[in-house]
């Protein structure tokens, strides 16, 4: 019964801004459903929303109203520390500048959300010395950021998303940065990632890399069209 | 994250920026190093001056003239008179021996040399046995009956001796104390204390009355008794005043047992060491807001790294924990080499001065490191715990 569970179910999803006074409505009555093991890519021009619905899906910020169940789990009314858990063990994040500490090595930038989880450090290094064998990077392990490439950086990205085993990869424009080779090999780890079950959600604002997932969402002015 | 993650953590954020680490440090380290330095030197001061008065003897008090709290008056004053030492003495037989005590500085004088900075103590013949540390050299203190015969007699002081005599027997020589010419009857051997101004190897004694006449005085300095017994003090000073009180007002004398000037030097030299430390705390004070100034630059440089902790799962305890430990680390680290510095230098000084690392500054500098870590890292830790995800990973 469990996959039938949705990874993400939201409805009636608002997020509106206030400053000064002023309100901005940043999305409005979103009501949204991704299964488990679906590619899914979100697009729309910057302003339409789609940054704010990857934080309100990657549970780095929370709605203004209605209902969003992670998992199965009801997630719209959990303090700081519960999210920050449940962004542990439920979400791998791709961001499109990387992300990793510059002073670690991969090996220390892959175990980062292991830490966070409690695994022991033994544990740890062999989880991510796997991921990044499996990733082409078993000669990269004690590199700095600094001494890979765009695509080596994100690919290390990746398998530190992949720690803690998630569900759901949450990738925000993870070619963004990354030359044509390089984002064609981050698509195609995405594409495999999914082929072994992993649930993508890419939010892109490029038709090509969007048109590479299986279904396509299209925000405008913070409605899904 | 377990404790030891978190240092290794800590270390690592330490050591990227090392001269900012070692300079945060510093601040840390001269404030622990003066709080050692300056307690030792008081804690110093204070042990000191205690053993100076133990070797004095175990069961001694002293009457000395004015009345409590008036010590400093009463070296004006001329109360005491050699009758109230002699009635002690009469009251005490048996438990107690006594000397009056008339010193002052005189110039002495064997054949051409001259020393200029002696002082002349005017005593009684039971004076070696109140004072029992003193102990001869060559020959025997005055008896009773030399004191009595009036026969101008000295006994030397060591360095006197050393003076004139390069160390060698000097009895039956005749020096000048004054203008007036003595017979050397014994030295006293080397007591090494001083107390007070009071060079006890300095001195040379003659017997009380002959000090009295030569310095044109009818009053003496004070009246030092020594119990026989631990137990009989009490008994002792009761006589004493019960003695004293028939001829004098309690206004006009005070009773200082060993345990009270002790007591009193105690609270002085403490004090000092307050003081001092005191002082060494404002160092310390300013160093701790280095600490928090430098952990604030650190948060704001690793914002973006604070963001994505948290988007990977870290709770804000997590970074709280992260940073509060890193300036813990800062200034404990700087506490330990202070220390170890402080007591580097406390043992320097007590070769040249006096000094005494107690433990007690020690564990109160070392808890004061922890104490300016926690304080002055909760701010920037706190601030860094409460850093949204979003606004943190956006952050250039």
């Amino acid at each position: 019964m469990k996959n039938s569970v949705p990874i993400v179910w939201m409805k009636g999803i608002s997020k509106v801004y206030r400053s000064e006074g002023v309100e901005t409505v940043a999305l409005r009555n979103i009501n949204l459903t991704i299964n488990k093991g679906e590619f899914i890519a979100i697009t729309g021009r910057s302003g339409s929303g789609k940054s704010t619905l990857m934080h309100l899906i990657g549970l780095l910020d929370t709605p203004t109203s209605g209902a969003y169940k992670l998992n199965g789990v009801d997630v719209s009314k959990l303090d700081e520390d519960s999210l920050a858990s449940q962004r542990n063990v439920e979400i791998g994040f791709v961001f499109q500048s990387f992300n990793l500490l510059p002073r670690a090595t991969s090996l220390e930038n892959v175990t980062l959300p292991a830490i966070y989880a409690g695994v022991s450090e033994e544990e740890r290094l062999e989880r991510a010395t796997k991921l990044l064998t499996e990733i082409g990077l078993e000669d990269q392990l004690n590199k700095r950021p600094n001494q890979m490439s765009g695509g080596q950086q994100q690919r290390v990205a990746i398998a530190r998303a992949l720690m803690n085993d998630p569900e759901l990869i949450l990738a925000d424009e993870p070619t963004g940065n990354l030359d044509t080779k390089s984002g064609e090999d981050v698509m195609n780890t995405l594409k495999k990632l999914n082929k072994d079950d992993k649930t993508i959600v890419l939010i892109t604002h490029e038709k090509d890399i969007a048109n590479q997932a299986k279904r396509m969402l299209h925000l405008e002015d913070g409605e899904i069209k | 994250m377990d404790l030891r993650e978190l240092i290794t953590l800590s270390i690592h954020a330490i050591a990227v920026n090392k001269l900012r680490s070692f300079l945060t440090t510093l601040g840390i380290v001269i404030g622990v190093f003066s709080i050692i330095v300056l307690v030792s030197i008081g804690s110093g001061i204070n042990s000191y001056v205690t053993s100076q008065i133990s070797s004095l003897g175990s069961n001694i008090f002293e009457v000395l003239p004015g009345g409590e709290g008036n010590i400093f008056g009463g070296f004006l004053s001329t109360n005491l008179k050699l009758s109230d030492s002699k009635n002690i003495q009469r009251n005490l037989a048996g438990i107690g021996k006594v000397t009056p005590i008339l010193q002052q500085a005189a110039i002495i004088k064997y054949k051409n040399v001259k020393i200029k900075d002696a002082f002349v103590g005017g005593v009684s013949y039971e004076y070696p046995q109140v004072v029992t540390s003193l102990k001869m050299k060559y020959g025997n203190f005055f008896t009773k009956s030399q004191e009595a015969s009036g026969a101008p007699i000295v006994v030397l002081g060591y360095k006197i001796n050393e003076h004139f005599f390069k160390n060698r027997n000097p009895i039956g020589k005749r020096i000048y104390v004054g203008e007036k010419q003595y017979t050397v009857i014994a030295v006293a051997d080397k007591t090494g204390t001083v107390f007070g101004a009071f060079d006890r190897d300095n001195i040379v004694y003659i017997p009380v009355e002959l000090a009295q006449s030569q310095f044109g005085t009818s009053y003496i300095r004070q009246i030092v008794i020594s119990a026989d017994s631990k137990e009989l003090i009490p008994i002792a000073i009761k006589r004493v005043e019960t003695t004293l009180l028939k001829r004098l007002t309690k206004d006009d004398f005070t009773i200082e047992t060993a345990d009270s000037i002790s007591e009193t030097v105690s609270n002085v030299t403490n004090v000092l060491s307050l003081a001092l430390g005191g002082i060494a705390g404002i160092s310390l004070l300013v160093g701790g807001i280095g600490v928090a100034n430098i952990m604030l630059v650190s948060v704001t440089e690793r914002t973006r790294e604070i963001g994505l902790r948290k988007a990977l799962g870290a709770k804000r305890s997590d970074i709280l924990k992260q940073f509060l430990l890193e300036s813990i680390m800062i200034s404990v680290g700087g506490g330990l080499i202070g220390i170890a510095l402080g007591m580097a230098a406390s043992l320097i000084i007590a070769k040249i001065l006096v000094s005494q690392v107690t433990a007690w500054s020690i564990l109160i500098a070392f808890g004061f490191s922890v104490l300016v870590g926690v304080v002055f890292g909760m701010a920037p830790a706190i601030r860094a715990s409460k850093l949204n995800p979003i606004d943190a990973l956006r952050y250039e």
